[in-house]
């Protein structure tokens, strides 16, 4: 996640070194986007239309890769980003109440940013640790076995 | 390989990193070359061993098999002078009454064969000489100096290996077609996009025993003359990524990959693509189009990847597992595979066990083997003593199945035959509680969520196919929805583009095959059999086992329930919105569902 908001003029200088690190080929697409979601989490317009001209792509292109991918994002995410697995493994273990608590933790939906920024809940597919569902994932820390009740106490371990 | 007098395995998992597991590893190496012990004992990483309620981390050390838990950087030179040097047990951190356990793979049950999963667990997977050491790159090096590619593909055709990935399509067939078609460029391509919920097979083989898929693909490479190769592996593995990315650069740096292996005009490379979270991916075509940096939806086939696949050019595509099953089939003969097995689907199968089962985790047995045999003799039954009622098998495109058919041998053509599929081996087990209409809809707001939108009867029809069902979950079902639900699911299999939709309907399907009575009362009686659909269920608290300990009033996040201290409390059913925790809550079991 990013700790500092660059300027214009800086992301552009950030975009350049991923694309000279990972290449400009249009097999490279998905590794640059993927990078930049790591490292600014969100694909930003600027981004976009400064890739359009290092990978000599349309802009549209880009963007129809960049929404189609759930691990690429073009909307910004807060500090934190709570996955929670939603399949089905998950969900016959008790999954449902699980999920139903952390969205009341955080007065949240899944896709939706909290207000302070600070977190953005979103459910992931199948993580594939279900020998100790139910499960979720905040940044990379991963939680299994989790109960209703843990949740609070889960959350309040992320400043 | 080096041979080590012991072997400390560190568990890894997150709770026991947070409680400093690296910093013990690093403190036992470094203790480790103080003492000059570093010749003689090994350190390895493992996922959890003990139990998580304990303190950690934890460490077992063999062969001895002692564990040590709580144990924290502070202990280690202790223990190292203790138990390495003077050869006695620190009996202060030994937790002699807890087995160690790998909670994915434990050992064999009486019923299992382990070929894929043999080297799992027993061999560092970080490093190629444990893989020597189990006779790895033989079978490269037999097929390079003794075989033809032709008399790969007849070992493999004989072997009748099927595709693992889930559809069952001969292997050495697949072969064949690649190796006949025409261009001087062709690919072989690792699909490790294993998506399906609840299946974990080829992640642990990934991570466990990378090297024999890569041998297996240098093997597929050779019979079907490709020189470059792709692992497309989903992002939600980066463990798997990373072991695959270390297994390879190991390969190349000592001429098993690259130019010219084992000094034959056999040249060959791999590289590995990772997904970007689109379960569609899985599909072969999908597949392709994401490595090429594009949307991953499907097209059409024919033509099929075998003739034309990446970049246009001939492809060869296998699943994790089907790759690494080959080096053994060339190793101990195509006999020795098609001995195992049933008439058309020969060797074994591994299947990742989840849900209402005691023993969940991996399993590998043999074509043949009953759901029963499965899901009771190695699975251990069915959790906390309760009944049976279903198993969904082959993931969210699969189907359930009751009770009347766990007597059913596992191949591809009866699981396809009695509604489900083989698919990649996920087996969801689901007991007496679960509803089935809930579960219906549940897999359909899966499939409905990951139809790329490409082809109308899956974007459409799985949407319209939800609707129904979250509308009889809800109690608002109605005369006709059934047989709204099976035109709809007719239509939507025979229509779609990919296996994604024609797979969609298999869980609406078999549940209205098997569990018709269910949707039957969910729709007609306004009920839910399994009291699990909120909309029909009711909560009520019972006037004799009530307490009014005022618990469930304190909890109510509604304030639907009232009474005075030591009498009987009343919930309020306008208020109620049927979220469970007073349920959850009462100690007297004084709340009853109806």
């Amino acid at each position: 996640m990013p700790s500092v908001t660059l300027n214009e003029e800086e992301t552009i200088q950030e975009v350049r070194k991923i694309v000279e690190r990972i290449g400009s080929t249009r097999a490279d697409l998905i590794p640059v986007l993927q990078a930049i979601t790591n490292q600014f989490g969100v694909i930003s317009q600027t981004t976009m239309l400064e890739l359009s001209t290092l990978m000599n792509l349309p802009t549209k292109e880009i963007h129809s890769v960049a929404t189609f991918y759930r691990m690429l994002s073009t909307q910004a995410r807060g500090r934190h980003v709570v996955q929670f697995c939603e399949s089905a493994p998950c969900h016959v273990v008790g999954g449902r109440e699980v999920f139903a608590s952390l969205k009341e933790a955080l007065s949240l939906e899944p896709g939706q940013t909290s207000p302070d920024n600070k977190w953005t809940l979103l459910t992931t597919s199948c993580l594939g640790v279900c020998g100790i569902g139910p499960v979720l994932l905040i940044d990379t820390d991963l939680y299994g076995n989790v109960t209703p009740e843990q949740v609070e106490d889960i959350l309040s371990r992320y400043e | 390989m080096t041979f080590y007098r012991s072997t400390v395995l560190v568990s890894v998992d997150p709770l026991c990193v947070e409680k400093g597991a690296y910093e013990l590893i690093d403190t036992l190496q470094d203790e480790l070359i103080k003492q000059g012990l570093l010749d003689e004992v090994q350190v390895l990483e493992t996922p959890r061993l003990g139990d998580p309620e304990t303190l950690g981390p934890d460490i077992v050390v063999y062969p001895e098999g002692t564990h040590y838990t709580n144990i924290t950087y502070f202990d280690i030179p202790r223990l190292v002078e203790e138990h390495f040097i003077k050869g006695r047990i620190l009996k202060q951190y030994a937790a002699t009454m807890i087995d160690a356990i790998d909670e994915e793979l434990t050992a064999p049950k009486s019923k299992e064969i382990r070929v894929v999963l043999e080297n799992i667990g027993v061999i560092d997977p970080r490093n190629i000489e444990d893989y020597f050491a189990k006779d790895g790159y033989m079978a490269l090096g037999k097929v390079l100096t003794e075989m033809t590619p032709e008399e790969v593909i007849q070992e493999i055709l004989d072997a009748k290996l099927r595709g693992r990935g889930g559809a069952g399509f001969p292997t050495g067939l697949k072969w064949k077609f690649a190796r006949q078609a025409e261009g001087d460029v062709k690919y072989v391509i690792c699909n490790a996009d294993e998506g399906d919920p609840g299946a974990f097979m080829n992640r642990r083989v990934l991570e466990g025993d990378p090297h024999s898929v890569i041998e297996g693909m240098c093997i597929a490479a050779y019979a079907i003359g490709a020189q470059q190769g792709y692992i497309y592996c989903r992002a939600e593995y980066p463990i798997a990524v990373s072991t695959m990315n270390l297994a390879i650069k190991q390969a190349r740096s000592i001429g098993l990959l690259g130019k010219n292996i084992l000094g034959t005009n056999f040249s060959f490379d791999l590289e590995i693509r990772m997904g970007a979270g689109a379960f569609v991916c899985g599909e072969e075509t999908a597949l392709m189009a994401s490595i090429e940096g594009s949307r991953g939806e499907p097209r059409a086939r024919p033509p099929f990847p075998a003739n034309k696949g990446l970049w246009g050019k001939p492809t060869n595509i296998n699943n994790v597992e089907t790759y690494a099953n080959v080096p053994r089939i060339i190793q101990k003969g195509a006999d020795w595979f098609a001995s195992m097995g049933t008439e058309k689907s020969k060797g074994t199968k591994t299947f990742a066990l989840a849900g209402d089962v005691n023993n969940t985790g991996l399993i590998e047995v043999p074509f043949g083997i009953t759901l029963r045999e499965i899901i009771f003799d190695v699975g251990g039954g069915i959790k906390g003593n309760k009944k049976f009622k279903a198993v969904q098998t082959g993931g969210p495109m699969g189907g359930c199945l009751p009770e009347s058919l766990l007597d059913l041998p596992v191949d591809y053509e009866t699981l396809g035959q009695a509604g489900s599929i083989m698919g990649s081996g996920g087996m969801i087990v689901m007991d007496e509680g679960t509803c089935m209409v809930d579960i219906a809809r549940f897999f359909m707001e899966f499939t409905q969520d990951e139809s790329c939108g490409k082809c109308v009867p899956c974007r459409v029809g799985t949407h319209r196919l939800l609707e129904i069902l979250e509308k009889i979950c809800a109690g608002d079902g109605e005369e006709g929805d059934i047989e709204e639900l099976e035109e709809l699911s007719d239509q939507i299999k025979r229509n779609s583009l990919c296996g994604l939709g024609q797979g969609a309907p298999n869980p609406v399907v078999s549940t209205l095959e098997h569990f018709m009575d269910e949707y039957k009362a969910h729709i007609y009686e306004k009920r839910c059999p399994a009291k699990v659909c909120r909309a029909l269920i009711k909560y009520e608290i019972m006037d004799g086992p009530c307490t009014g300990c005022t618990v469930c009033a304190r909890n109510c996040p509604v304030n639907a329930i009232s009474g005075e201290r030591k009498e009987t409390h009343v919930i309020d059913q306008d208020i109620c919105i049927k979220c469970g925790i007073c349920f959850q809550v009462c100690k007297f079991d004084a709340i009853n569902i109806t």
